[in-house]
């Protein structure tokens, strides 16, 4: 099943230098487990080729329900240095959340992902 | 100690209060943290990766700047709950100059009649600009951490080096009976770790209790944007952002601590708005390092433990290194940024030829820069490639932005955006603001250097 990030987690990121960081949390905790599996380094790499000119970084955060993803080369130099309109990387956090992973329908299923033909659900108000 | 909360239950809290993310943050909030319920200290944060620069540009000027002015008049808005109720205030606003900042600060408070009353702690020790040739002469390169490249190859081109400094300078300051504290370039969680540490008397190889301050720190060090704003969980449904509450830090004894918000304010403290500013400007979660501690963010529990209060605790911590960061900021040539918008039909076709006759002419003036980046605002300036293509948007704004050593060159190119309006494609509008104006860059250079190096100073004036 087609799960876009986007139904299944909330994001914030920032900068440091050229690197912009962003992290992934989970928007309901039994749905970690399917970040932690599907949000891979490859998928995050794919995702991202051809914004960012510099290699990822992955950690994961248990804890928190959240992965936090470190793109290098990611803010046109950083800081003040930048031309871009986003150049603390402010956005990136969304522009991560277009991803679509693909989960296998028992799964996805088993979980309450919601699938691609609910979008967009946004606005909803999980339970914490 | 000065001053304590002792609920009924016997157990000590220290109530600290956040009232600035960065220079330029909302100027109610200060006053708002003090007046909205019973805090003990009010924490401002004021320093940014580049605003000792400009801060030191200022300085340069007139002797008596190079620090945050908002910080003059946050302390006037708060002044009765200083002088009459024992809040007490930490800030980094000092910026390349915590003396001066001093003496407007002790200003403010003869002016009002509370001199009194108002003792000021100055933190310096941080500035190492006058000892930088020194520094390079006896073995320290102060190599970028990032490009590995020495500080020599752009010396003469230096505006600030600052190191971030840790908790001890301000507990001293506390100690020796300082109610407002002003700092150069603390870094910013030791603003808030600091008076924890000092309340409870945690020992400097406390190392977990440490952690938890620089946590409970790192939560609150952006203002609001742990309590409802710049929140993507849950947007839509989050209370009254027009009248958002700024965190307060609860902490305890043992090291854990409630963040919570004064009542009858807007926004929302909950788990996911903390997760998001626990994730904020994060590297590796395992080591956030600091000059007191280092950090693990993977150890960090949260819990709701009430309406608008998240309860974080199980912190854990370990030594830190025997080095210091240093924020340099240098010269770095110029830039500018021109923009105009195109409207429907056709806008992004038409925003796009624009932005190649535009190059055309940048090319055959024989202008060269380190980097022309043009955006289509609309369509692809926040995702990139990521967002798609909308061919039929109602309207782009083309933004081309040139940097490079040149200063002439970027100045010519601020000449050639306006003439496109009556000699470039249609339907175009937006230029009203005039010539974009040239800016200098100054670029910033994080180093690292030994610890034993740095030497703080603390006064207290009285």
């Amino acid at each position: 099943m087609k799960i876009r990030l986007l139904d299944i987690a909330h994001a914030r990121s920032g900068d440091k230098g050229d690197t912009a960081n962003v992290g992934v949390i989970a928007l309901e905790p039994r749905w970690y487990p399917v970040l932690a599996e599907y949000l891979t380094l490859d998928r995050v790499r794919e995702h991202f080729r051809g914004v960012i000119t510099g290699p990822v970084e992955r950690y994961e955060l248990p804890n928190l329900k959240a992965l936090n993803f470190l793109l290098h080369g990611a803010l046109d130099g950083g800081g003040t240095l930048s031309l871009k309109t986003d150049a603390q990387g402010k956005v990136f956090s969304t522009a991560m959340l277009r991803m679509i992973l693909d989960v296998p329908d028992d799964r996805a299923k088993a979980l309450g992902l919601p699938g691609h033909k609910e979008w967009p659900t946004y606005q909803r108000s999980p339970k914490e | 100690m000065s001053k304590s909360s002792i609920p009924a239950s016997g157990e000590k809290i220290v109530r600290v209060a956040s009232g600035q993310g960065f220079w330029g943050d909302w100027l109610e909030a200060p006053r708002r943290q003090v007046e909205g319920g019973d805090v003990d200290y009010l924490m401002l944060d004021y320093l940014a990766e580049v605003t000792m620069s400009i801060l030191q540009k200022q300085k340069e000027r007139d002797p008596k700047m190079g620090y945050a002015r908002d910080f003059i008049g946050a302390v006037e808005s708060v002044l009765p709950a200083v002088a009459k109720r024992g809040v007490r205030v930490i800030a980094n606003a000092g910026g390349v100059n915590p003396p001066a900042c001093a003496e407007a600060v002790r200003a403010v408070a003869a002016k009002h009649g509370v001199s009194s009353d108002v003792r000021v702690g100055v933190v310096t020790g941080d500035d190492l600009l006058p000892r930088l040739d020194e520094l390079i002469a006896s073995g320290h390169a102060l190599a970028n951490m990032e490009t590995g490249e020495a500080l020599s190859t752009v010396r003469d081109r230096v505006l600030s080096a600052n190191a971030y400094i840790g908790s001890t300078p301000i507990i001293d300051a506390l100690g020796k009976g300082a109610n407002i504290v002003i700092t150069g370039r603390s870094t910013d969680t030791a603003l808030t770790m600091a008076p924890l540490r000092y309340e409870f008397g945690w020992g400097n190889a406390d190392w977990d209790r440490l952690a938890a301050g620089i946590v409970a720190g790192h939560i609150i060090e952006c203002g609001a944007q742990c309590s409802g704003g710049n929140c993507l969980y849950d947007w839509r449904n989050i209370p009254d952002l027009a009248n958002i509450g700024y965190p307060i830090v609860e902490g305890h004894a043992d090291g854990s601590f409630v963040i919570y918000k004064h009542p009858h304010t807007g926004g929302r403290i909950s788990v996911p708005s903390v997760s998001e500013q626990l994730v904020y400007e994060m590297g590796d979660p395992h080591s956030y390092i600091t000059p007191d501690v280092i950090a693990d963010f993977t150890s960090i529990q949260l819990e709701q433990a009430g309406e608008n209060r998240v309860r974080v605790f199980g912190i854990k911590g370990k030594p830190p290194t025997d080095k210091l960061k240093v924020s340099i900021a240098y010269r770095a040539g110029y830039k500018a940024v021109g923009t105009l918008v195109y409207a429907w039909p056709d806008a992004l076709d038409k925003a796009k030829l624009a932005d190649r006759v535009l190059r055309e002419r940048l090319e055959r003036l024989g202008l060269r820069f380190d980097h022309i980046l043009t955006e289509f605002v609309g369509v692809s300036a926040a995702h990139g490639p990521l967002a798609g293509e909308t061919h039929d948007a109602p309207e782009v704004q083309l933004r081309v932005g040139v940097r490079g050593g040149d200063k002439a060159a970027v100045e010519r190119f601020t000449r050639e955006i306006a003439p496109l309006v009556l000699n470039g494609p249609p339907s175009v509008t937006g230029f009203a603001g005039g010539r974009p104006k040239v800016e200098e860059i100054v670029a910033y250079w994080p180093a690292l250097i030994d610890k034993s190096v740095v030497q703080t100073r603390v006064e207290v004036l009285s």
